[in-house]
């Protein structure tokens, strides 16, 4: 029987494989005749596979809900590329200026900003920008923002001029024909008849960009603007930059070879050329300065150049009372520091409340873990109770407790403990907010305590009395060493969860009692300095990772249990 | 140029075809989410124009997201995700200044949009100079004011007659209440230190000029509680924990009037400030067009004026003020509740917009690290 079966048999059994790797020095096959080791490895990944299907869904929703949040904090906080597109040309004319030489920059980078800003105020980045460097240098919103308004008018008087020559040559239709091919133009047409989606983007015509490279490139940008605006260049008017552009253009251009080629709506562009010539046109620098003259002042351009890169350090060096200057890091004043103060108050704070949470939590866990089951079940709901109420009304409970005209000074006073003048301060400082958020704060204590605490045989303790142990002893050495992964637990619970409160604080901890939440609160909601909201929240995560390596380094992460 | 003149005619053509088109067929949602602040204000708005509204277009339904608080990084936050939910936000000037300069509120031609007033006039001329930006549509005008209790022993009989009442610890001891914020507080620091009204930004704006407004704040600093809401200092006041402070009037109006606690107005230098609507920037047109339909109604002449029924807040049309009534419920004139009515503003001072979006940061960060200190 064994020997037919045998012989039916017609590749190799894992018996007959081990033997022939051993006779032939070839790898140990599987009964389909692939390597043992290739086979193993497709079933087990067959395996994996399948266990990953299963948490796939938590793990597709951790990182959705988790890990992509926390990335784009991290990369908000460095995250600075709104000047070199807002103000691309400028960045790189201001590359030859240096701050240190205390000198306004040339013609040259005025003459850049311009047209960035120009381009910038018609499609409403300015006023973006000028926020986001008025959190550097105090000002520099209302500058962009006037400016933004003041830009207009460079260029105004060759379009005037222009227009006294010949009325069509601004009209938008005689700038596209002039600017744009053809084919360009039948498109537009084609997409003006029933104006579904954007119009089509312009395309420059090779005689254009001959004649006049820059005023082909500005004219760009006004169309692509223009285009996502929902226009088109056929029907909006040019900005006046364009006209300041074509106008220098103009005037460099050799008259000889001006006199071929058609202007807009067949402007003489000789004639054009010796209308401008004749205007008194300031120089552009000239022309900021008369808008405002804090453009006279290198601290603005130095701050538009330390700012310039697309990523920055700025926002974590100013979360670290530094400033990002344009001479360099520099500690802020002393009256704005603020930030490692609120650090360290947070962290001090917050490590007081775990400890008054572990001196209040640690007896009722004890109660409630050796109280007979139906007296510890009562005992139980009146912990878990507040989880019932709203923080803020829980909070506020607390301001009517604690204010000096409050309950508990009231008792005071009529017990005759505190004189009626000097009432106790217990709210709007730090005091009140270890008070109401170790309060708020205590169920996450009790409950790991108790559940570690309901595993400790009662027995370890008889047994350390019957061996002659005072009741502080059989405590001290048998029940609380086995009760310290509970509080490992809880600590880290309540320590984690103070340190990132902020609704707390603001009700009831005045000035001396917020936290460095309260502040990135108000960063992200008042003054919308996300960047360094971000580089705050980052902090705060590394400095709470840091602390619970040093945990694990010094309790050690296994001795932590939430229960049983 | 034959090409020219044919595209031009054409456009021209397409253009009001178009146009003619596009009027008739846009049609409006039926469905409106505006934000509020919640509380008496926006059971104000709801009373006043909401309702009126919904009765006049039954089709239409309105839901309220009580968000203004943290409107500036919702609407943000919204644009960002590219997803817009709201359709109008009822905000703060200098939130509808920050909303605009960012691109998230859309710039609106109040001319074109807004009803004219009652007696004719544009609205550019009715809302006059409380079209601060070019995205806001004013509501109200409130005031930041102090008020005092009026039945404290300690101060025998003297009665706060200005500002700086606040700072005389001397004649008038006790704890006080102002907003944890530099804007205001600075003002009136500098005001009672001397400085004229006229000057008092050109002194802000100085290294000197903000320490001198520190110190003195300083001189009644371990005297005062700081509040962040502005229902705070009524409470504080109404329990004797303050005996005088700083916070909206139409708190302070429900305190007294409503709630008939020992407290009473000091009108002087209350600070104006505004608070009006902003349309979300982006808005598919049918929202949009529902929205517009529904602003022109809700800032009218009258509409505005019976706002003022239901809360001590005043129009922000001048042609609304003589339309002022009673209140819906205490039945009490709401003329001399009004912050701009003659006798409350003989001493007040505009919050100066722009002023405070360059400095707001930069202050702010000095009076957190003051108060610190």
């Amino acid at each position: 029987m064994t020997d037919a079966s045998a012989d039916r048999v017609t590749g190799p059994t894992p018996d007959t494989a081990i033997r022939d790797a051993e006779r032939q020095d070839g790898p140990m096959l599987a009964a389909d005749g692939t390597p043992l080791k290739s086979a193993l490895g497709k079933a087990l990944r067959r395996q994996k596979l399948r266990a990953l299907m299963l948490i796939a869904p938590l793990l597709l929703f951790i990182m959705v809900t988790f890990i992509a949040p926390i990335a784009d904090m991290l990369f908000r906080s460095v995250e600075n590329d709104i000047v070199s597109q807002t103000l691309p040309r400028t960045v790189v004319a201001l590359d030859d200026w240096e701050y240190d030489s205390g000198e306004v920059p040339s013609e040259e980078v005025f003459e850049a900003f311009a047209r960035d800003l120009a381009i910038a105020a018609e499609r409403k980045d300015h006023t973006r920008l000028g926020s986001r460097l008025n959190y550097e240098t105090t000002g520099i919103s209302s500058l962009f923002r006037q400016s933004g308004r003041g830009v207009d008018e460079i260029g105004e008087p060759q379009m005037d001029a222009l227009e006294e020559l010949n009325e069509d040559s601004i009209e938008p239709f005689a700038w596209a024909a002039f600017m744009g091919t053809e084919d360009w133009a039948a498109e537009v047409e084609a997409w003006d008849a029933d104006q579904q989606g954007l119009a089509p983007v312009f395309r420059p015509n090779n005689e254009a960009v001959a004649a006049f490279p820059e005023t082909v490139q500005l004219y760009s940008a006004y169309a692509e603007t223009a285009r996502i605006a929902e226009d088109s260049a056929w029907d909006e008017d040019p900005f006046p930059i364009v006209f300041h552009v074509f106008a220098q253009e103009l005037a460099e251009a050799d008259p000889a070879r001006l006199a071929d080629i058609p202007g807009p709506a067949g402007l003489d562009l000789v004639a054009a050329r010796e209308a401008i010539a004749a205007l008194d046109i300031p120089s552009t620098r000239d022309a900021f300065l008369e808008i405002d003259e804090d453009w006279a002042d290198p601290e603005v351009w130095g701050t538009i150049k330390a700012f310039s890169s697309p990523y920055t350090a700025g926002y974590y060096l100013a979360a670290m009372d530094l400033a990002k200057t344009p001479a360099g890091v520099e500690p802020v004043d002393e009256d704005q520091r603020i930030y490692r103060t609120l650090f360290l108050r947070t962290m001090v704070l917050s490590l007081t409340i775990t400890g008054s949470c572990i001196l209040l939590g640690y007896p009722i866990a004890w109660l409630l873990a050796n109280l007979p089951l139906r007296t510890a079940n009562v005992l139980m709901i009146l912990v878990l109770l507040p989880f019932w109420t709203s923080l803020l009304v829980r909070t506020s409970a607390w301001k009517v407790l604690l204010q000096q005209q409050g309950v508990i000074n009231d008792i005071l006073v009529w017990a005759g403990l505190v004189g009626d003048g000097s009432r106790l301060v217990l709210i709007n400082n730090a005091t009140g907010t270890i008070i109401a958020m170790t309060h708020i704060l205590l169920p996450f204590m009790i409950l790991p305590l108790y559940s570690v605490m309901k595993t400790i045989d009662p027995s370890y303790l008889r047994a350390a009395k019957s061996l002659g142990a005072t009741n502080w002893t059989a405590f001290w050495r048998v029940y609380f060493p086995n009760s310290v992964p509970g509080i490992g637990a809880g600590s880290i619970l309540v320590f984690i969860l103070a340190i990132g409160y902020y609704i707390t604080p603001e009700i009831v901890g005045g000035t001396k009692g917020v936290f460095i939440s309260n502040r990135i609160a108000y960063h992200i909601s008042s003054s919308l300095n996300w960047g360094l909201a971000a580089a705050l929240g980052t902090m705060l995560l590394a400095l709470v990772l840091l602390l619970y390596w040093l945990y694990d380094r010094m309790v050690g992460i296994d001795n932590v249990k939430l229960g049983g | 140029m034959k090409l020219t003149k044919t595209l031009m005619a054409s456009t021209a053509l397409t253009l009001a075809a178009g146009g003619a088109f596009a009027e008739a067929h846009v049609e409006m949602a039926n469905d409106m989410t505006l934000v509020s602040w919640g509380g008496a204000y926006q059971a104000s708005q709801q009373n006043a124009y909401v309702e009126p509204y919904l009765e006049m277009n039954p089709e239409v339904t309105a839901t309220w997201d009580e968000s203004s608080n943290e409107a500036v990084a919702k609407m943000r936050a919204m644009a960002e995700a590219n997803n817009i939910t709201w359709d109008l936000v009822d905000v703060v000037a200098s939130d509808a200044i920050r909303l605009c300069d960012e691109g998230l509120a859309m710039e609106v031609d109040h001319d074109e949009l807004l009803a004219p007033g009652d007696d004719g006039s544009d609205p550019t001329d009715d809302f006059g100079d409380l079209l601060v930006s070019d995205c806001f549509i004013p509501q109200i005008v409130y005031s930041t004011t102090a008020a005092y209790r009026n039945d404290v022993e300690e101060w025998g009989g003297e009665v706060p007659q200005d500002i700086c009442a606040l700072f005389d610890l001397e004649t008038f001891p006790g704890q006080r209440t102002l907003e944890r914020r530099p804007i205001n507080n600075m003002e009136w620091a500098l005001l009672c230190d001397g400085v004229a009204k006229e000057d008092i930004y050109d002194v802000l704006e100085t290294e000197e000029g903000q320490d001198r407004a520190f110190a003195k704040l300083d001189t009644i600093k371990d005297q005062v509680i700081w509040w962040s809401a502005a229902a705070e200092p009524p409470q504080l006041l109404a329990d004797g924990e303050a005996v005088i402070g700083s916070s909206y009037n139409g708190r302070w109006f429900s305190a007294i009037e409503e709630q008939d606690q020992p407290i009473s107005m000091l009108w002087d230098a209350q600070v104006f400030d505004l608070d009006g609507w902003v349309i979300p920037a982006g808005l598919p047109e049918d929202r949009l067009a529902r929205v517009k339909d529904f602003v022109r109604f809700a800032t009218d002449t009258q509409r505005l004026a019976d706002q003022a029924a239901y809360i001590s807040y005043g129009p922000a049309r001048m042609s609304s003020a003589p339309l002022v009534g009673d209140h819906a419920e205490l039945g009490i004139a709401m003329g001399p509740h009004m912050p701009t009515a003659p006798e409350n503003s003989q001493n007040v001072f505009v919050y100066n917009y722009e002023w405070w979006a360059d400095y707001r940061d930069d202050l702010d960060a000095k009076f957190q690290a003051w108060l610190a200190q």
